[in-house]
């Protein structure tokens, strides 16, 4: 089942590095003022009770935290404006000559959510192994059969090691009772 | 000498055979973790600490202080084998490091690395043995209103002395602070920002908080930017030195030593600056400049010694007052924090023999460290040839467990995905994370240090300006506020524009 060796990533084309500044940085501006708006709506919505040990009471900080949010999104858009932006992070395994892959990051993203859907039902032996596999696949590993076994090995490894020798906690799922 | 005797008996709890075995075992996955490409000291930290979820807290904290000491070490070794750094405060020890690995010097460097880290370890630890007491009787005479404007000069600290850019780096606290709002006023028990979902009514695990945006945020950034050819690895043998390497590393270390220890326990402290002191101070003194940039000796060794004493001051102010003042000490907090254990000056009173443990184990971690590392440097080399996507699916593997282990609900992976997707965005846009991660922790009790001050005051704001300390406090912090604008309007001739 499984096919030629190919942990290296297929080249994709992507749109030439961004000119005439970073844009989407007006979308974390955005962001920040809408999160900002919500915490101060959340404070407004809270009882305001107040009294001798505590005269300041719950609303006081988120209110002081919204409202610095939305004026650190006016000020960051200022900047942004201004040509300001922020250096994406390097590393080991990054290579920023090419745009983002984005179908590796919704991948992933899925794989993620279905271990988050599925843990309790199906237990961490079986998700875990399948959040392993997915990942795996997704990040472009092609051995099937051999990353089948590798999952499930570390998952087994795992849920022995952690759940039943130190106590962990680890759903067994639909294999309770037989691990 | 009550320390020492304290001390002695956290020696004598750390060579059980059983603690001894956790200690080399924390030593050894510490590396092993740390090694691994593009897993820092703080993601190794976070990533391993629901391996001690089912210790009691003595074993927990001995393993913790060799994979504490173990990821450190792990890091210096990618950093010279593959260029390119995990995290900034081993930038400096790639710079020559791996120029000396390419001039097929790899063992020379590793061996200064490891020895230097040795020296460093040691030293700083004794350091800490020495100050921390000095600093518990100072912060046992803070009040409440100290508290709380040292926690705003580490805010102030991480966004604006560390980084580049200031604005980028208070959104981050800013973030921070917003998710450690989440879950019921300790004070009032009113529910803020639990949107209705009775299980965010704790609030958000710090743990998952830090896995999010370490690990799953690491992750999903390289996974969208994956290189295309694995990166080269320099081969290595075993490490070694000779007569001419120790006399051109032994004084560097020292030197490193002094920078890097008190720059740690500074409440703005961080590895960065010492590190780059050190390389500076090397490159000036040595008698070989010119190897410097070609790969010199002696800039491996004097900012590795840096990085490893500084992590040591950093547990200073860590374990004396509660602020933590880089990544590490900040994953190391949770941890304490997730045993229900606050580090604080009373620390040292309720939990006297863990402290000392941990301290005794810092010492052993650090000895078995270097024991382990000469011979089994080959062996870690190894390890960096990983293939990728196994490397980020086992990320993501132990990221779940760990996320889901906390409390032991699905609802934490959703949030650990959103984390890590916001750890994501941070990279793409340049924020920096520490801030992040500094603001969970301290946000929630810098709000509860405040509203005791007004309390004592009964609310007038007066009642946050303390004593003597806080006014000391926020004379420092209006001195790192206003510093770049002195630099931008006083030493610098108007019209340059450099991005704030």
């Amino acid at each position: 089942m499984s096919s030629p060796v190919k942990d290296e990533r297929a080249v994709e084309e992507n749109p030439p590095p961004r000119e005439g500044g970073d844009r989407a940085q007006y979308g974390v501006c955005a962001f920040l003022a809408l999160l900002g708006a919500a915490v101060i709506v959340d404070a407004l919505g809270i009882a305001h009770v107040t009294s001798g040990i505590d005269p300041v009471g719950p609303r006081a900080v988120p209110l002081i935290l919204g409202g610095l949010l939305v004026v650190l999104a006016v000020l960051y858009g200022v900047d942004v404006a201004r040509g300001g932006h922020g250096e994406p992070e390097a590393g080991e395994d990054v290579d920023l000559s090419a745009g983002s892959d984005w179908r590796t990051v919704t991948l992933l993203v899925a794989v993620f959510l279905a271990n988050a859907l599925l843990i309790e039902r199906l237990g961490w032996v079986i998700s875990g192994a399948l959040l392993f596999w997915g990942t795996a696949f997704a990040l472009g590993n092609r051995h099937y059969v051999r990353n089948l076994l590798i999952a499930v090995t570390l998952s087994l490894t795992t849920f022995y090691a952690f759940a039943i020798g130190l106590g962990v906690n680890l759903p067994a799922g639909v294999l309770q009772g037989i691990l | 000498m009550d320390n020492l005797n304290n001390l002695m008996q956290g020696f004598a709890d750390v060579m059980a055979p059983m603690n001894l075995l956790l200690a080399l075992i924390g030593v050894v996955i510490g590396t092993a973790v740390g090694v691994l490409p593009g897993i820092g000291p703080a993601m190794t930290v976070a990533l391993l600490l629901p391996v001690t979820y089912g210790m009691e807290p003595v074993q927990a904290f001995i393993m913790f202080a060799g994979i504490f000491y173990g990821g450190m070490y792990g890091g210096s070794t990618t950093s010279i084998l593959l260029n390119t750094p995990g995290e900034s405060s081993s930038v400096v020890t790639a710079i020559e490091g791996n120029k000396m690995a390419k001039a097929g010097r790899a063992a020379q460097a590793l061996a200064t690395a490891a020895i230097g880290s040795f020296v460093a370890g040691t030293i700083g630890t004794l350091l800490l043995v020495l100050v921390t007491p000095f600093v518990v009787d100072f912060a046992v005479s803070l009040g409440a209103p100290d508290y709380f404007a040292l926690m705003l000069l580490s805010f102030i600290a991480v966004t604006s002395v560390l980084g580049s850019s200031r604005i980028r780096g208070f959104i981050s606290l800013l973030l921070g602070l917003t998710i450690g709002l989440v879950g019921i006023d300790s004070v009032s028990g009113q529910q803020r920002l639990t949107l209705g979902i009775p299980q965010l009514a704790d609030g958000i695990d710090v743990v998952v908080v830090a896995v999010g945006i370490f690990a799953v945020g690491e992750a999903l950034w390289v996974a969208a930017h994956l290189r295309r050819r694995p990166a080269e690895v320099v081969p290595v043998g075993r490490p070694w030195m000779g007569r001419q390497d120790w006399r051109r590393s032994w004084r560097p270390w020292l030197r490193g030593t002094a920078f890097g220890f008190p720059f740690g326990a500074l409440p703005a402290g961080g590895a960065e600056i010492p590190t780059f002191l050190s390389y500076a101070t090397e490159k000036r003194l040595s008698k070989h400049p010119e190897e410097f940039g070609k790969g010199a000796i002696e800039g491996v060794a004097g900012p590795e010694a840096a990085n490893n004493a500084s992590a040591a001051g950093t547990l200073v102010p860590m374990l004396a007052i509660g602020l933590p003042t880089n990544a590490t000490a900040a994953v190391m907090l949770a941890a304490f924090q997730s045993y229900g254990i606050q580090p604080g000056p009373l620390l040292f009173e309720r939990e006297a023999s863990l402290v000392w443990v941990l301290i005794a184990s810092l010492f052993v971690g650090n000895l078995l460290l270097l024991l382990l590392n000469l011979p089994l440097a080959p062996a870690w080399a190894k390890l960096l040839q990983i293939p990728r996507p196994y490397l980020y699916a086992g990320i993501l593997f132990f990221a779940s467990m760990g996320a889901y282990a906390v409390n032991a609900q699905p609802l934490d992976l959703f949030i650990l995905l959103l984390l890590g997707l916001l750890g994501f965005a941070m990279r793409r846009f340049g924020l920096p994370v520490l801030p992040l991660i500094v603001g969970v922790i301290l946000g929630p009790r810098a709000e509860l240090q405040g509203r005791r001050s007004l309390q004592l005051s009964g609310g007038e704001l007066s009642g946050l300006l303390g004593g003597p300390v806080s006014y000391t406090v926020y004379a420092v912090i209006a001195l790192v506020l206003v510093w770049p604008l002195i630099g931008r309007f006083v030493l610098r001739p108007p019209g340059t524009r450099s991005t704030p």
